[in-house]
């Protein structure tokens, strides 16, 4: 009889020392192909991610001078030369203003016959000149830069054609610059002061009107709700357009304004607000979406007033989706240019700059500085939210009792009253583009008609900038639907490689903390720069897709992860038992079980990709010019109602691959979810 | 003992600083049917997975059918798996769930159909194929998933609580077709479990696992009789535990009275802690001059249904109270209540000393 006093256990086998190793697993072919696609992944973000925002850096601290001191000039006169004079000499006797005493730049050029004056050249056959710095490039003879110490002689016709530029050198001086100049640095206070304003509107706005989509019994919700999505199908220079219609020199509404103009913080408030509003109102359904009914009995059982619940059951239960709300109105609008660009005046807000300095004064360092300054607070909003998003997670728990509105006829006079303000607001701008599209000539001539969609006739890229515009879309929603679901596949579901995994998702979560003019000037930096190999994509419509596919990475990862994270851990392993490779399980398993979220990334995709102006602005070139920048640059050129023509084109489109897509996810999608019925 | 089908040797695996399993060592023959049972927590499924190769173990060797596997990533290992989730793909139907395994091998159709109706026959579930997992109950779901892990002829299976998400009756069902099933095609099985009852009355050998340590293995008779160690004999069944003393070779003291035990494997001080189950009490028939023999008084009675679980006390016991079955026979003939005194022994061989708790 085996009893307790065995040594050990009876039946366990002594231990074998032999053995005591640590085990190195190996890795399967599978394994190995998924590292491959990893490392295809990572290398994508690096390259048309990390790579581009680090130039951006780069080029903030470079600053340019003129060191006249570091060349001189030798006058050939009667066949010998003279002692050779620097060029800082001659400036000191002359009293010249090297570039009429504004801040050197990359592109910024000096003439020497300028800073010589004529009198002192009489007589000179030949001049040589000298670049005696060790970095040399100072001097440029036509096409070409002089080598350090290179001494140039050119007969004295010839002196016009040499040309002086500044020495680069790394330091903060940009910066130091930026903020001595007020005209620049007064952009960050306006850019925040508009930007909270627009908060401030905003999240009560759409909390009123999320709490009549979650929490009352008025009728026609889904209509509401529908509107209230609107102006995520257009680009936000819509809303602009709409409101210098409305209240612009020539609108229907101006005396409204009672002399006040809305070329300016009024009307840059009022468009940020009709564009920032369905996302808001989003984030702010779900956060009140959530709430238990067990609560609000809790609340009346111990006999608190409504007024009461309110503040101590409702407020708290979407204190996140408040927060996150706030933050993510905060950061579209300081970071959108395209308001401020149609209806800003004079006003200057921080995106409106970068643009103002890339395309209009060709001045990349102080691009390169304010997206910097630009940057701060978007990262700080996405952190914010990720760190909320996170803790909202954690509150929901799925036994909530689905709250149930109460019958509150007085409160629900009042939603759909807020409702119905709401939605003339939204859909009164819209009709205003639409009929100003249509006037023949505004406001003297109201006839209706279609010459303003004669795009051909106009600047900005004619009809072919539409359908590139289509063409980017799809690419993008198609391309960047299916790398995104693979990358958030292998993060989630993946073997192995941890820390390739890891670095996929930090990656791809990135790009949601990049404003869209940051990454475009990234791109100008990148992708233009003639050393770089993939130089070639410049002016592409590649270099669109890519840029699209990256700019909206992050919230399309986010959507597949959630799918994604709803699936059972277990179906890896078990066609790993089965020994089947992990895309069988993918194309087969996987992604149909997520095909809602999929399709969901596609349409975000696609509409997204019609809207943007921000990052493509920088990117296209006349054969891949696009609808959103021809509303832009159409506008700009003052043919208003054309730009709003496209811009509704730009609406009807997206409206239509929504119903589309609909019609499609019930239709086909229904037939292959059958699975999902009990 | 022929040559282990599984060897498992020295494995340890830990997660970060926390050791989920320390130095386990364990045998499996060929065409067994194991059990790992412990509470929840100790270490199974982490065993389970590092014999499957999904979580690999920090250290040790793992040896099946005389190939080192200890390195291998799953898909080139030989086993067939079912999760308590059961992990049904649930966009394919059940018989293209059951066929997954088959895709890809270079099986012609015909026979991946014919060999899928014999193994959804096998799990009695015919002319359910057509049907999506969503449709099925928890129990028919539980048994296509075996059909899944069987379709490839594996020479392992290996089951994580496949039982505990269903209700009592369809599992004690369950439990007896899995059963047939596993003797009738001869497979090496191990079967993760925290229910006692799932692993006494299924495994040919049970492995019962603590805090990541092999507590005993053995067969179910050999666990249930002679539990190796106060956990293994607290968590399996019921026990009555007292203090005890050391009296001499062969002799312990409870409060007063001296028993006949084995004691040779108790050192130190002499303190220990006696154990028996409350059926092994013997409480009919015992003559005074029985081995362990002492009259008690009932002090409190649970009512059991076919039996009356008494806790009984006597002043020769000191402190110690210990629970007695008594068959409802025997307290109906014996007019047994509250207060009632009763001769008892305690029969040596039953009667298991252990070295006290620190
Ligand atoms: N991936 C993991 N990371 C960290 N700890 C883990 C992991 N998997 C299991 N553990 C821990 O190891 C211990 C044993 O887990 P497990 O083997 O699942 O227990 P059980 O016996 O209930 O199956 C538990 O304490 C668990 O928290
Ligand atoms: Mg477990």
């Amino acid at each position: 009889m085996a009893t307790a006093a065995d040594p050990a256990a009876p039946g366990a086998v002594a231990s074998a020392t032999e053995d005591n190793r640590p085990i190195r697993p190996r890795a399967s072919r599978d394994e190995i192909a998924q590292r491959g696609v990893i490392g295809v992944l990572v290398l994508y973000l690096v390259l048309a991610l990390v790579l581009p925002i680090g130039m951006v850096f780069s080029k903030a601290l470079q600053q340019y001078a003129f060191t006249p001191d570091q060349i001189t000039i030798a006058f050939g006169r009667g066949g010998a030369f003279e002692a050779p004079r620097s060029l800082q000499s001659w400036i000191d006797e002359t009293g010249y203003v090297v570039n009429d005493g504004l801040r050197a730049s990359e592109r910024t050029r000096v003439q020497i016959v300028r800073i010589i004056p004529r009198p002192a050249r009489a007589g000179v056959e030949a001049y040589r000149v000298t670049d005696a710095s060790s970095a040399g490039g100072q001097l440029l003879l036509g096409q070409e830069f002089s080598a350090p110490g290179q001494t140039i002689e050119v007969p004295a016709a010839d002196l016009g054609r040499i040309q002086v530029r500044p020495q680069m050198s790394y330091g903060l001086g940009n910066f130091g610059y930026y903020f001595s100049q007020k005209s620049l640095s007064d952009s960050i206070r306006n850019s925040f002061v508009i930007a909270a304003i627009v908060v401030a509107i905003n999240v009560p706005l759409a909390f009123g009107f999320a709490y009549a989509l979650t929490r009352t019994r008025i009728r026609h919700k889904e209509w509401f709700r529908l509107i209230s999505t609107v102006p995520i199908l257009v680009p936000s220079l819509l809303p602009a357009i709409g409101l210098v219609y409305l209240f612009g020199n020539q609108g229907i509404l101006t005396p409204l304004l009672f002399g006040a103009s809305i070329y300016g913080p009024i009307g840059i408030v009022m468009a940020s607000v009709f564009f920032t509003f369905p996302h808001a109102v989003i984030i702010m359904t779900i956060a009140l979406g959530g709430a238990d009914q067990r609560l609000y009995e809790a609340a009346e059982v111990l006999g608190a007033s409504k007024r009461r619940t309110f503040w101590t059951v409702t407020l708290p239960g979407a204190r996140y989706g408040l927060i996150s709300a706030a933050f993510v109105v905060f950061t579209l609008v300081i970071t959108d240019f395209g308001v401020p660009k149609v209806i800003g005046g004079d006003y200057n807000m921080l995106a409106l700059d970068i643009y103002k300095q890339v395309i209009g004064q060709q001045n990349f360092q102080i691009g390169a500085v304010v997206s910097i300054v630009l940057l701060i607070p978007a990262v700080i909003a996405f952190t914010v939210d990720r760190v909320i998003s996170r803790a909202q997670t954690a509150q929901f728990s799925s036994k909530a009792v689905p709250y149930q509105p109460d019958e509150d006829v007085r409160r629900d006079r009042w939603m759909l009253g807020h409702c119905i303000a709401v939605s003339v607001f939204i859909l009164g701008i819209l009709f205003m583009c639409q009929f100003a599209a249509l006037a023949k000539f505004w406001p003297y001539n109201l006839t209706l008609g279609f010459q303003h969609y004669q795009f051909n006739k106009m600047d900005g890229g004619g009809w072919a900038a539409y359908w590139n515009s289509i063409r980017l879309a799809f690419f993008a929603a198609t391309i960047g639907a299916v790398l995104v679901f693979i990358g958030a596949y292998l993060v989630e579901k993946g073997r192995g490689f941890v820390a390739g995994r890891i670095g996929l998702q930090f990656l791809a979560m990135m790009p949601m903390a990049i404003p869209g003019m940051v990454l475009g000037l990234a791109y100008i930096f990148f992708f233009n720069d003639p050393s770089n190999p993939f130089n070639f994509l410049y002016g592409t419509m590649a270099i669109l897709v890519i840029n699209t596919i990256v700019h909206l990475y992050t919230v399309s990862h986010i959507t597949a992860t959630t799918a994604l994270k709803q699936l059972d851990g277990e179906f890896e392993a078990v066609s790993m038992s089965l020994k089947q490779p992990f895309l069988r399980t993918m194309t087969r398993v996987s992604a149909p079980c997520c095909l809602p979220a999929i399709g969901e990334m596609w349409m975000y995709y696609f509409v997204n990709a019609m809207t943007t102006v921000s990052a493509v602005v920088f990117l296209y070139s006349p054969s891949t010019n696009l609808a959103s920048v021809a509303v832009l640059n159409m506008d700009d050129a003052g043919d208003i109602a054309p730009a709003a023509a496209m811009a509704m084109m730009i609406f009807y489109t997206n409206a239509a691959v929504r119903i589309l897509y609909g019609l499609f996810s019930r239709n086909v999608l229904g037939s292959l979810q059958a699975w999902r019925a009990r | 003992m022929p040559e282990p089908y599984l060897r498992i040797r020295n494995v340890s695996k830990r997660f970060g600083d926390f050791t989920a399993l320390r130095d386990v060592n364990l045998d499996i023959g060929k065409g067994e049917f194991v059990c790992f049972l412990g509470p929840s927590g100790c270490g199974k499924t982490t065993l389970l997975r590092a014999i499957a190769g999904l979580d690999i173990q920090s250290e040790g060797m793992i040896e099946q059918a005389g190939r080192d596997i200890s390195a291998l990533p799953p898909s080139e290992r030989d086993f067939g798996i079912v999760f308590q989730s059961y992990a049904l793909f649930p966009n394919l139907t059940v018989a293209d769930n059951v066929g997954y395994g088959l895709v890809g091998k270079g099986m012609p159709r015909a026979d991946i159909r014919k060999k899928v109706a014999g193994l959804l026959a096998q799990v009695n579930l015919p002319d359910q194929g057509a049907k999506y997992p969503a449709k099925l109950s928890g129990g028919q779901q539980q048994r296509v998933a075996l059909a899944r892990a069987l379709a490839t002829e594996p020479g392992l299976l290996l089951l994580d609580e496949p039982l505990s998400a269903l209700d009592a009756k369809v599992r004690i069902q369950l439990r007896g077709q899995l059963k047939d099933l596993q003797r009738d095609l001869g497979i090496t099985t191990i079967m993760v479990t925290h229910d006692q009852e799932e692993a006494l009355g299924l495994a040919d050998r049970i492995v019962v696992m603590s805090q990541g340590r092999v507590e005993q293995v053995g067969s179910p008779v050999e666990i249930y009789t002679s539990p190796a160690s106060v956990f293994v004999a607290d968590f399996i069944g019921a026990m009555n535990f007292v203090p005890a003393r050391v009296a001499g070779p062969g002799m312990i003291e409870i409060g007063s009275a001296r028993f006949a035990a084995e004691t040779a494997h108790i050192n130190g001080d002499g303190r220990a802690l006696a154990a028996i189950r409350p059926e092994d009490i013997k409480v009919q028939g015992v003559a005074p001059g029985d081995a362990n023999a002492l009259e008690v008084t009932i002090d409190a009675e649970e009512f059991c249904g076919s039996y009356m679980r008494a806790t009984v006390i006597d002043a020769a016991l000191g402190e110690a109270r210990l629970k007695a079955d008594l068959s409802m026979n025997l307290v109906r003939g014996m007019a047994l209540t509250k207060g009632s005194r009763l001769p008892v022994a305690l029969p040596p061989e039953r009667l298991r000393v252990y070295p006290p708790l620190s």
